[in-house]
């Protein structure tokens, strides 16, 4: 299936992106290209397939992960706020959301 | 020791930097004073025995080490400093390594060239007009160019090995799970492991006995006890057998790699290893499925790029959107892009399951190909890149072509078993070549072995133009 301008100008969307408009030619070519290229794998009949689900050995899939529900120490307000590009009273400062 | 040795290591980092840029922070305050520290006493204070004490060691600046940046070569991170140690940062002090400093990358890891770093790119030491491979390029470069004799990175699908066999050292990836992914900087979460670059195979193997094993902080580490890999290194290898997957050496392949990587063959063929020829039927696919989940995953966890917590946040966007959407444009570079665009295309509606849940379905193909060839043998062969290192600048404006480097590594990703790059030889450019032995899930003792003795039968000496000498 072809991807249009339009596609792409969607898809920038969804991502957070504000691409400009020569980005979006670049981008709207090399995409359609990769995505022809991964269209390889329709080659292969995976009827009965199972997805794999993650990069789990079969060790890791028994490794017991779960832990007692208790309170450990964190970062606290002050470092947690430290790297903040506009951190004000004890909060992480926004632009107005409406 | 350890004073004269860091000091070494930090002294030629800073002289080597401005021909190889493989260092975006040096550390030479911290550095000296841990090396004084470390080297106090009889270091029965020490982890694992102290094995890494004052060992100089340098970091890819993916990984949070306390006190330094992670700029994952990023400008949306720039000098963003992570409040806590990474689990294997912690465990390499804790045996009493010294890190000296944080190593150029590709943006968030994403590259096979480290063109893709917003600190410009790497050079390789062999040539500085060449690529050193990525993402952890600079790792890559600070071990063959003698500045350290270990480094740490991440391969999320050859970003460890690749880099290693273009710069000619040792590289691995490890099964996942072997290590903990606190504290790496997310890229494909079910792909990345932290991986190890060393000149020298009981340095890699004692590095790997102190950073792997089960972590609290990553759900994702197996319980599964972590042998004495250096005790691993000797014996022989009569009744190994090594898979030979024939296909893998045709079409896109350059014959002086080939060439290279057969004469390995016939070494272990001398050292009395039996060679069997496997299929890795699936294989060919790998790409396409590597280039659909790890874009998908990298959409998703790049979306805490946000301008709000940390990092960078761009300037005259009143409103929340337009903040988050001017911040990501201006922070990102053109290849994030591009991969955060890809991966929220496969996952959009209508796409997924043509696109993502068919790609998780051949992965299931290609990791059974592997359960398969290893049961009639203990590792596969295969060259580790399909050319030497190329020219800064040949492949940047071809996405395609430069994914199509990581086409013998990506398989160990999506299969999830380890994979150690050893140099092997020099090309008739006196460029590096690299194989790749891959074997099955905790094998990296078994690894370590073979490595061991072909570099035993066959040492690569050779030392590349830009090397670090006393001062």
């Amino acid at each position: 299936m072809p991807i249009t301008e339009a596609d792409i100008a969607k898809v920038a969307q969804l991502a957070h992106l504000e691409l400009a408009e020569e980005e979006l030619k670049t981008f709207g070519a090399q995409i359609a290209e990769i995505v022809a290229y991964v269209e390889q794998l329709n080659e292969l009949d995976t009827t009965n397939v199972e997805p794999a689900i993650g990069g789990l050995t079969p060790e890791g899939e028994r490794t017991e992960t779960s832990r007692n529900d208790e309170i450990e120490g964190s970062l606290g307000q002050k470092v947690a706020l430290a790297e903040a590009p506009d951190p004000s009273h004890g909060h992480f400062r926004v632009p107005k959301v409406l | 020791m350890s004073r004269q040795n860091v000091e070494f290591a930090v002294g030629a980092a800073e002289r080597l930097n401005e021909t190889l840029n493989a260092f975006l922070e040096i550390d030479r305050e911290g550095a000296m004073q841990r090396a004084v520290e470390v080297e106090k006493g009889d270091g029965s204070g020490l982890a694992n025995e102290g094995v890494l004490r004052g060992v100089p060691v340098a970091i890819k600046d993916n990984l949070c080490v306390r006190g330094m940046q992670a700029s994952c070569g990023s400008r949306i991170l720039g000098d963003y400093h992570p409040p806590y140690n990474a689990t294997v940062i912690e465990r390499l002090i804790n045996a009493g390594a010294v890190i000296i400093g944080k190593t150029n990358c590709d943006e968030f890891a994403m590259g096979s060239s480290n063109e893709n770093s917003a600190f410009g790119p790497v050079k390789n030491p062999w040539d500085t007009t060449r690529v050193p491979g990525g993402s952890s390029g600079g790792s890559a470069a600070a071990v063959a160019a003698g500045i350290v004799p270990v480094a740490l990175g991440s391969d999320t699908g050859g970003s460890v090995r690749q880099p290693a066999s273009l710069v000619g050292v040792l590289g691995m990836k490890p099964t996942y799970g072997r290590n903990s992914r606190y504290g790496l900087v997310a890229f494909a979460s079910s792909l990345d492991q932290v991986g190890i670059f060393a000149r020298d195979v009981s340095v890699m193997a004692n590095t790997l006995g102190v950073i792997a094993g089960r972590d609290r902080h990553d759900a994702t580490t197996a319980d599964v006890p972590v042998p004495d890999y250096s005790a691993a290194l000797d014996g022989d290898l009569k009744g190994a057998r090594i898979g030979f997957p024939r296909a893998l050496f045709g079409k896109g392949l350059d014959e002086e790699v080939g060439n290279a990587v057969k004469s390995v063959v016939d070494v272990y063929r001398e050292l009395g290893a039996e060679i069997v020829e496997v299929d890795l039927p699936h294989a060919g696919y790998a790409i396409a499925v590597y280039y659909i989940i790890a874009t998908a995953e990298a959409s998703s966890n790049l979306a805490r790029f946000d301008g709000v917590r940390y990092g960078f946040r761009a300037e005259d966007a009143p409103e929340l959107r337009q903040m988050y959407r001017k911040t990501r444009e201006e922070g990102f570079g053109p290849e994030v892009k591009r991969r955060i665009m890809l991966g929220t295309y496969v996952l959009s509606a209508g796409y997924y399951d043509a696109y993502y849940r068919k790609a998780q379905q051949v992965r299931t193909l290609i990791k059974n190909d592997f359960l398969s060839a290893f049961k009639v043998c203990d590792a596969i062969i295969t060259p580790t890149a399909p050319t030497p290192a190329f020219v800064l600048g040949e492949k940047v404006d071809d996405p395609l072509a430069m994914y199509l480097n990581d086409i013998y590594t990506v398989t160990a990703n999506l299969a999830g078993i380890p994979g150690l790059s050893v140099p092997c030889a020099l090309s008739s450019e006196r460029l590096p070549i690299g194989f790749q032995l891959l074997g099955p899930y905790w094998s990296e003792a078994t690894l370590f072995q073979l490595a061991h003795a072909y570099q035993q039968a066959r040492p690569f000496t050779e030392r590349p133009p830009v090397y670090a000498s006393q001062p």
